[in-house]
């Protein structure tokens, strides 16, 4: 059994996650990695995407993340999110609402559309509803 | 003298204003415990942030992000403004406006002025004084503020920053030092002021709990790129607490007014109440008199 390390999620509303892991995997914008304990000191920002890990009894895990940061020492993970939602949280019908809106919202393609915010919340929305989908 | 019924209705009216201002009170303490759990929760994202941001600012020099050069010449403000949606809470609006008029009398004085309002009270007094508005964000204030407020409204003022359209940003918010204590504050945010403000006398070096000291951080990408991401961030962060602070001053500061209120009621209470009992004894002494000069002048 892998050695335990400390896994922290934090948003600006809340703690998302705060406890003892074995691993994690998590997408850095430059590609995914995974980090076990005794990683040395790294820093990567975050694409969205979700992030793995496995508790301390060894039961898999996966939250959403909106992009982000994570640090990673030694002995714990730290990952800066502006939202973050353990799978079970996914509001799926919000984020199906979501899709359809951004992709009407692209679709119209009126002048005043904001392509890359629209393109990004579809991205967000297909990812959440991908894995409330996953069984 | 008034008669007693008007008294007796003074008091009534009284008592009734009281038990508002003491309910108004308690609403005030329990809303200003849920933004006071709203600031706790934001307390762990904002510090582990700027420690990261700290770590990585100290490796960078001034010219990896367009956001911390200064305009040569500044010509367009623009000035957000946290106040609170509603009133009936003492001098707490007027107090923020305050900050807001006298730095359009001096710092300001001359240059193009926009506001970017976050309450109604200040979008009120933005509009009365035909000030120009670039946005506002009304029904926010006091409840629970969503982060994707500052993180938009922030994105904003960042792109009208970089395009030329505004030159300096200013943000005026109250300050939470205390139940009793808040304080109107001005912080400029864009151009950021410098990194060695951020860098503060954070060592560069991460260290872990035991506090023993790490090799520096891998960077991914590299270290410039990851402090020009995260420095918009650390923009919408400021904002983000400017407006849990103002909300939970407001609270504050409308439990402080309620308070004073109810006291006040109390007060007036005590002194239509030795009003109303003068004014009785004077009716039964009069009354008094009128008896024992009948009976005088029967016995005549």
């Amino acid at each position: 059994m892998a050695d335990k390390f400390f896994l922290e999620v934090v948003t600006p509303q809340k703690a998302v996650v705060s406890e003892a892991i074995q691993s994690i995997s998590a997408p850095g914008s430059e590609g995914e990695f995974c980090a076990l304990k005794g990683h040395t000191t790294f820093l990567t920002s975050l694409k969205i995407g979700s992030i793995r890990y496995k508790d301390a009894a060894g039961n898999e895990r996966m939250l959403f993340v909106n992009g982000g940061f994570a640090e990673v020492l030694p002995n714990k993970v730290t990952i800066l999110a502006e939202s973050a939602e353990r799978r079970k949280d996914i509001d799926l019908t919000r984020a199906k609402e979501a899709q359809a809106r951004a992709e009407r919202r692209l679709s119209d393609k009126a002048a005043d559309t904001d392509i890359v915010r629209a393109q990004a919340a579809l991205h967000r929305a297909i990812f959440r509803i991908k894995m409330a989908e996953i069984r | 003298m008034a008669t007693l019924k008007e008294v007796q209705s003074k008091i009534v009216s009284v008592k009734k204003t009281k038990q508002i201002t003491s309910a108004m009170k308690m609403v005030a303490t329990s809303r200003l415990r849920g933004s006071q759990n709203a600031m706790e929760a934001f307390k762990p994202y904002a510090s582990k942030f700027s420690e990261v941001l700290g770590s990585i600012a100290g490796k960078s020099g001034e010219d990896v992000s367009p956001l911390l050069i200064s305009k040569d010449e500044v010509k367009k403000v623009a000035v957000l403004l946290c106040t609170s949606d509603r009133g009936l809470c003492g001098g707490f609006n007027i107090n923020l406006i305050n900050k807001a008029v006298k730095m359009l009398k001096s710092e300001l004085q001359g240059k193009e002025v926009s506001f970017v309002c976050y309450g109604k009270k200040g979008r009120d007094w933005a509009k009365k004084q035909g000030n120009p508005i670039d946005a506002e964000y009304i029904g926010i204030m006091g409840g629970n503020v969503d982060f994707s407020v500052a993180s938009g409204s922030g994105q904003a003022l960042i792109d009208s920053f970089l395009e030329g359209d505004v030159d300096e940003v200013y943000l005026i918010y109250s300050d939470f030092q205390g139940m009793a204590k808040q304080i109107p504050t001005v912080k400029q945010i864009l151009p950021i002021p410098s990194l060695d403000e951020i860098v503060e006398q954070e060592d560069t070096a991460p260290v872990d709990d035991a506090g023993t000291f790490l090799p520096e951080h891998i960077c991914e990408p590299s270290s410039d790129a990851l402090l020009g991401k995260m420095l918009p961030k650390n923009i919408f962060i400021q904002i983000y607490d400017a407006l849990l602070q103002t909300s939970t001053s407001e609270h504050a500061a409308r439990m402080r007014a309620m308070e004073n209120a109810t006291k006040a009621c109390e007060d007036i209470v005590d002194e239509l109440q030795t009003i109303f009992n003068k004014t009785r004894q004077a009716g039964i002494t009069s009354d008094l008199m009128d008896i024992v000069g009948g009976a005088e002048a029967l016995k005549g």
